[in-house]
């Protein structure tokens, strides 16, 4: 019998703290990006409400509910996060298992846009991008999905094996915005 | 000289420095420059060219003169301002440009030789013989031209970058500046209000003027008072808009304060702003005459600069130049901070009078005189020419709006001859809107109506109503300027001090017909400094409007460009040096193969490993070899996770491999797997990879390592654009699996015993696939081989596989195999005649690579049409074939060009190169693909490899690329 | 320089790729004379050009966007492929 066992993409990296910003792993869980085919994505909607309660996200928006999140991703595509897909729901959409594809990560703490304005080129103030509020962009060369959790508290992600490097560069932004005092 | 009780800087604490070595005392950040003059230094640099001795021109970043070098080693800044760099203890700065000292210049002796050295020296005298250029003239001009010197050692400060947002950028906190943003502020706007200085209130701190009856520094202070406990307002000191580029994006530059450790000395802003107000004031400019360059002859304004602000008067016996109403507050000043005025002299014959002292009317100055140090200035009027004594000489030639960024998009400026000067035309930049003196509202009344009104017009621009503003009173002072440029007579006149550009120079540039300001730019290096000119520009040009007897709206301008001020390079690329430079991905199994020595090598951002060395082993041909080896005798391990995935799904799947693939793919079966081609538009092969068929309407897509991201984002071209009515989704999932290679012929073994009774040989015949249940874990297995070998490619999802990894490797080298790297991967690949990046290399058709009867004529597919050209399939063509030394113990490289063995080794006998080679332990020499004319026609000529950088020179045997199992029957198992 | 992409809203240069003009693809059996034209062979104009860029580094839509090549000014930007419409919810 064979036993694998699993490893979390910042397992040996996280958590950090400098100044008033911390930086940890968020818990992994199931995550599946949802697609759907032409013409099905009000079938789509209906089935996730009947399910989670929760509707497709309009473009740079996520909702959640109970421990469940549904994060726009982009073009045609949404992240389902905290619970498995149900099976029916491959009827209206493209299912892709990407529990594994993504390093997730949470910056929190005063001065979390600081530290985020010297990693990407978005427009991260609280009176333009609030609670809830997602952007797919750039971070420092990387593809990321960046989510407003609250006031002070993002969530990031970026492809799993740039791990050391969104750490190294969070890390030095964390530390720039401290320095600053 | 310090005066007691003056200055609204108030009392800082002293702190001590050390300039050129000697330890000095000033007060704690005001300007070095203003420590200096307070210690009665007025002798800071020598100049450019003549090394002339230089004092202090300006208070301001547009100073030409006082620049020195702070730092040492690494550290070593050169050409730092004097005149804005705040003084802090322990601050050690020196003179640039002299040897062995700023007193004692060896190299002044260009001065003495001015008259050889005008402009154009160079172009003219440096002619020939031609071969002196380089080993003589150049390097003599590079010892004695330049401005500072850096270390030559890597810069190792912590420069940081930083995006920014708002509604509304205003450039300068002067007046105009504070009511824009104030106003802007009460209304709700996001705003960001950058002023260079390190306080804000920009000429009102050098001036003694009023506001609501009061001084105006009360008016600063309340209001920036309330513009700090706003929520929306974001204030940056220290801050320099240096350009403005599309879309509302400007660059600017902050300093930090040196004392605050790890965030470094410059962060480098994109500030993205939907209006902006530039309320940026005016420089003032000198006036040209003979020797005005002394030590102790500065701008009127600066002299109040230092007087007002800093509470140090620049000279004990002062006089003032000018050619307008402003330079007299200079004199009005100094006589309340007790200071004695020689004289105010004036061209203007209608100047005002004074009874506090003495107006010269209708006159100039028309020399100087005092090498280190300003002794006394001639004066000419109608009544002759007289001599004053005098320690320090304030000028004025009149102001020149800050307009520069409303020209970074291309505009020019406007002469507006009543206010003798250039102002911005309206909309030279969309969006932003010139408030103040930077359009030529001088006074301070003008100024602060001016940025209030400029606000409104933004929050109606941005939708938002608010009522007229409420602008204090203000003084609102005349002007009155009579343009005066230049003073003639005997001496070189200096118009541009930083690059030691004298009115001679540019006539003498008019008379050889550089007539176009453009190229009196370039002929007299007028402007091209670090300061760009921005005290002599406007001088320059009038003088050459003059010499060529137009107007100097008829003359024009120069084009302003970015940056403002000078930017170090660090700042802009801030973060990217080093392992910065590109973000770094990571194998699961990385530190396994750390773990056991690997060599690491990089492959597009991935990190691969290279070989894993074995104790006792010399080289990484010994471990190549050996792990060659082990696929070919027993069974070697490799990640290939780096491979793109694509997952497709959708009914139109098929549809889409069939069009983007050249060969057949509508009737691939659920649970196999097909190798495939992709064309780019214009015929060229793009890419190479499997396609595995996971069910109905689901496929994975394999790219190479080299292609993902571009055969990504063509896949989502295809779908968006070529053909947006196909119901088809793709998403990468590269990064989900975790994907390893277990090739050779104990693989099967090695996957009976991991799997278990799950495993069943038979069921998984050659290119088959499906999912394989190991443990908890539902694994992917494919069938594939890119080494010859019956060979598996498994696949867990990535968080297992660093344990998968470890164990695949254990149960390897039980066997007798183990890992293998890329190395090892690239030999075995060549011994089958198989296809990468090196191969397909942009230029190579389908004809080229022999695979031309992959394509599917029934079916359309991106490139056919293109791929089918004459010139795509001509026989002659650079074409894909093997070769291997004639002498096997030849070495063969890549790279190398090939000859015929008969020609003469040059381009025009050229018959192709080498793409690949590797050593094969199989066979026991080197082989390598190549690209050559008729190749295939070719198979058994000999051919002769030319390498010149590897000195190697070598005939081969032009042979079939496949050099091993051509029938294939290892992999088919 | 600053694309508004149509989903995700005004970016910076940095997040799109380019790939030249917005031109119809010929037929598939249009010819090699056609395909050539249509590869090879652009206007280049001085002025308003219809453009692609790629969403790359975000939401990974394609993107049509006219744009003044001397002036550099944005004059609109679409999606190649409209967002399923019939199935809007949005």
């Amino acid at each position: 019998m064979v036993e694998l066992s699993a490893k979390t993409p910042c397992a040996d990296l996280l958590p950090l703290t400098v100044g008033a910003l911390t930086l940890s792993e968020v818990a992994p869980t199931v995550m599946t990006t949802l697609s759907p085919y032409e013409g099905c994505r009000d079938a789509l909607s209906a089935a996730l409400e009947a399910r989670y309660g929760l509707r497709w996200p309009k473009p740079n928006r996520s909702t959640a509910k109970a421990g469940v999140r549904l994060l726009w991703f982009g073009r045609d595509m949404a992240l389902l996060s905290g619970a498995a897909p149900d099976r029916g729901l491959s009827d209206h959409a493209a299912l892709v298992d990407q529990s594994d594809g993504w390093a997730v990560v949470q910056l929190s703490g005063a001065g979390a846009e600081d530290a985020l304005a010297r990693l990407c080129p978005v427009d991260l103030r609280p009176s333009v991008f609030k609670r809830g509020h997602t952007a797919r962009c750039d971070l420092r060369h990387m593809m990321a999905s960046i989510t407003r959790l609250g006031p002070a508290s993002f969530q990031i992600m970026v492809f799993r094996s740039m791990a050391e490097t969104l750490v190294e560069d969070v890390k030095t932004a964390m530390e720039a915005v401290a320095a600053r005092g | 000289m310090r005066i007691s009780g003056w200055g609204q800087s108030g009392e800082a604490r002293e702190v001590g420095f050390t300039f050129n070595g000697q330890a000095l005392r000033g007060r704690d950040g005001e300007p070095l420059a203003a420590a200096l003059l307070a210690n009665g230094i007025h002798l800071v640099g020598r100049s450019f060219k003549y090394h002339r001795p230089r004092g202090i021109l300006t208070a301001g970043s547009e100073e030409p003169n006082a620049l020195v070098t702070l730092g040492e080693g690494a550290q070593q800044e050169p050409n730092v301002r004097a005149t804005t760099l705040p003084l802090f203890e322990g601050l050690s700065a020196r003179s640039q440009n002299c040897w062995p000292s700023v007193g004692f210049d060896v190299m002044a002796l260009n001065d003495l030789a001015a008259p050889f050295l005008g402009a154009g020296f160079y172009y003219k005298t440096f002619m020939w013989p031609a071969e002196f250029w380089e080993r003589l003239y150049e390097p003599l001009i590079r010892r004695a031209a330049g401005l500072g010197a850096l270390s030559g050692a890597p810069d190792d400060a912590a420069y940081e970058k930083a995006f920014g947002f708002c509604d509304l950028l205003v450039v300068g906190a002067g007046p105009a500046g504070l009511m824009a943003a104030l106003t802007a502020a009460r209304a709700g706007l996001d705003v960001i209000l950058c002023d260079e200085d390190v306080t804000p209130g920009g000429r009102l701190q050098s001036e003694r003027d009023t506001i609501a009856d009061a001084p105006a520094q009360a008016w600063i202070d309340a209001t920036v008072a309330e513009l700090d406990s706003c929520d929306n307002v974001r204030r940056m000191a220290r801050t320099t808009v240096t350009g403005v580029y599309d879309q509302g994006t400007y660059a600017a530059l902050e300093m930090v304060p040196q004392s605050s450790g790890r965030a470094g000395r410059a962060c480098f802003w994109r500030l993205m702003a939907k209006r902006a107000i530039l309320a940026t004031g005016a420089l003032e400019r000198p006036i040209a005459f003979a020797n005005n360059d002394r030590p102790g002859i500065m701008m009127a304004g600066a002299v109040r600069s230092y007087l007002n602000r800093w509470g140090v008067a620049p000279g004990e016996r002062v006089s003032v130049f000018a050619n307008n109403d402003h330079a007299h507050r200079t004199a009005r000043d100094l006589v309340a901070a007790g200071v004695h005025v020689a004289a105010v002299i004036d061209s203007r014959h209608d100047a005002p009078q004074s009874d506090l002292f003495r107006v010269i009317r209708g006159a100039t100055v028309c020399n100087a005189s005092g090498r280190r140090r300003l002794e006394s200035i001639t004066l000419r009027s109608v009544g002759g020419e007289e001599k004053l004594q005098t320690d320090c000489l304030a000028m004025s030639g009149g102001w020149n709006p800050t307009l520069h960024l409303t020209c970074h998009l291309n505009a020019r400026p406007r002469w507006r001859r009543d206010l003798a000067c250039f102002i911005p035309e309206p909309d030279a930049v969309p969006g932003l809107d010139p408030a103040g003196a930077c359009r030529g509202r001088f006074s301070t009344a003008q100024a602060l109506q001016d940025g209030a009104d400029a606000a409104l017009r933004a929050l109606k621009a941005l939708g938002k109503s608010a009522g007229p503003a409420d602008v204090p009173k203000a003084e609102a002072d005349s002007y009155g300027i009579q343009p005066l440029w230049s003073v003639p007579g005997r001496g070189r006149a200096w118009v541009d001090f930083q690059n030691d550009v004298t009115v001679k120079d540019i006539c003498q540039s008019a008379a050889e017909n550089f007539r176009s300001v453009e190229h009196m730019k370039r002929y007299t290096t007028q402007g091209m400094a670090t300061d760009q000119g921005k005290s002599s520009n406007v001088v320059a040009l009038a003088v050459l409007a003059e010499a060529t007897d137009r107007s100097i709206a008829e003359t024009g301008t120069t084009t302003f460009r970015p940056p403002f001020v000078p930017v170090a390079l660090g700042a802009m690329g801030a973060g990217a040096t080093g392992m910065g430079f590109a973000p770094r991905r990571m194998l699961s199994s990385h530190q396994v193969a750390e773990e056991r020595g690997a060599t690491m090598m990089e492959v597009g951002l991935w990190y691969r490993a290279s070989y894993f060395p074995k104790p006792g082993e010399t080289s990484w041909r010994q471990s190549c070899d050996r792990e060659v080896g082990y696929v070919r005798n027993a069974v070697g391990i490799a990640d290939v996770s780096t491979l793109g995935k694509i997952d497709i799904q959708g009914p139109d799947a098929a549809r889409l491999l069939e069009y983007v693939y050249v060969n057949r793919f509508s009737k691939l079966a659920p649970g196999r797997v097909r190798y495939g081609l992709m064309l780019r538009e214009d015929g060229f092969v793009m890419d190479d990879g499997t396609t595995a068929c996971l069910g109905e309407n689901h496929y994975v897509m394999t790219t190479t390592t080299a292609a993902a991201g571009q055969a990504m984002a063509h896949l989502e071209f295809v779908t968006q654009v070529l053909q947006p009515q196909w119901n088809v989704r793709i998403s990468s999932v590269t990064e989900q699996w975790a994907q390893f290679s277990i090739a050779g012929p104990k693989a099967r073994a090695l996957l009976q015993d991991l799997a278990g009774a799950g495993f069943v040989p038979s069921d998984w015949p050659f290119m088959s696939c499906g999912q394989l249940q190991l443990g908890d874990v539902m694994a992917r297995l494919f069938r594939i081989s890119f080494s010859g070998e019956e060979a598996y490619e498994l696949a867990v999802p990535s968080r297992y596989g660093e344990s998968l990894f470890r164990l695949l490797l254990e149960r390897a080298e039980a066997v007798g195999g183990g890992p293998y790297g890329l190395e090892a991967l690239n030999v075995l690949r060549l011994e089958k005649g198989f296809l990468t990046h090196a191969e397909i290399n942009g230029t190579a058709s389908l004809h080229d690579l022999g695979l031309e009867e992959m394509m599917n004529p029934d079916a359309p597919c991106v490139g056919q049409v293109m791929a089918g050209r004459e010139g795509l399939v001509a026989r002659d063509r650079m074409r894909l074939v093997g070769i291997r030394p004639t002498d096997p113990g030849e070495r063969l490289s890549a790279g190398a060009h090939l000859f015929d063995p008969d020609d003469s080794v040059e381009r025009k006998n050229d018959q192709g190169y080498v793409t690949s080679v590797g050593h094969s332990p199989t066979l026991g020499h080197m082989i390598g693909l190549a690209l050559i004319k008729s190749g295939p026609d070719r198979i058994g000529d000999p051919i002769r490899m030319v390498d010149h950088t590897a000195g190697l020179d070598v005939i081969c045997d032009i042979v079939e690329p496949v050099f091993f199992d051509p029938e294939g029957e290892r992999a088919r198992g | 320089m600053r694309i508004t992409c149509p989903l995700c809203g005004e970016r910076d240069r940095r997040e799109f790729t380019y790939r030249g003009a917005a031109l119809d693809a010929p037929a598939a059996d249009d010819g090699a004379e056609a395909w050539h034209s249509h590869v090879h062979l652009r206007q280049n104009p001085a002025g308003p050009l219809e453009e692609w860029w790629h969403h790359q580094q975000g939401c990974g839509s394609w993107i049509r966007v006219r744009r003044d090549t001397v002036s550099h000014v944005m004059l609109a930007s679409a999606l190649a492929k409209p967002e399923d419409a019939d199935g809007g919810s949005a």
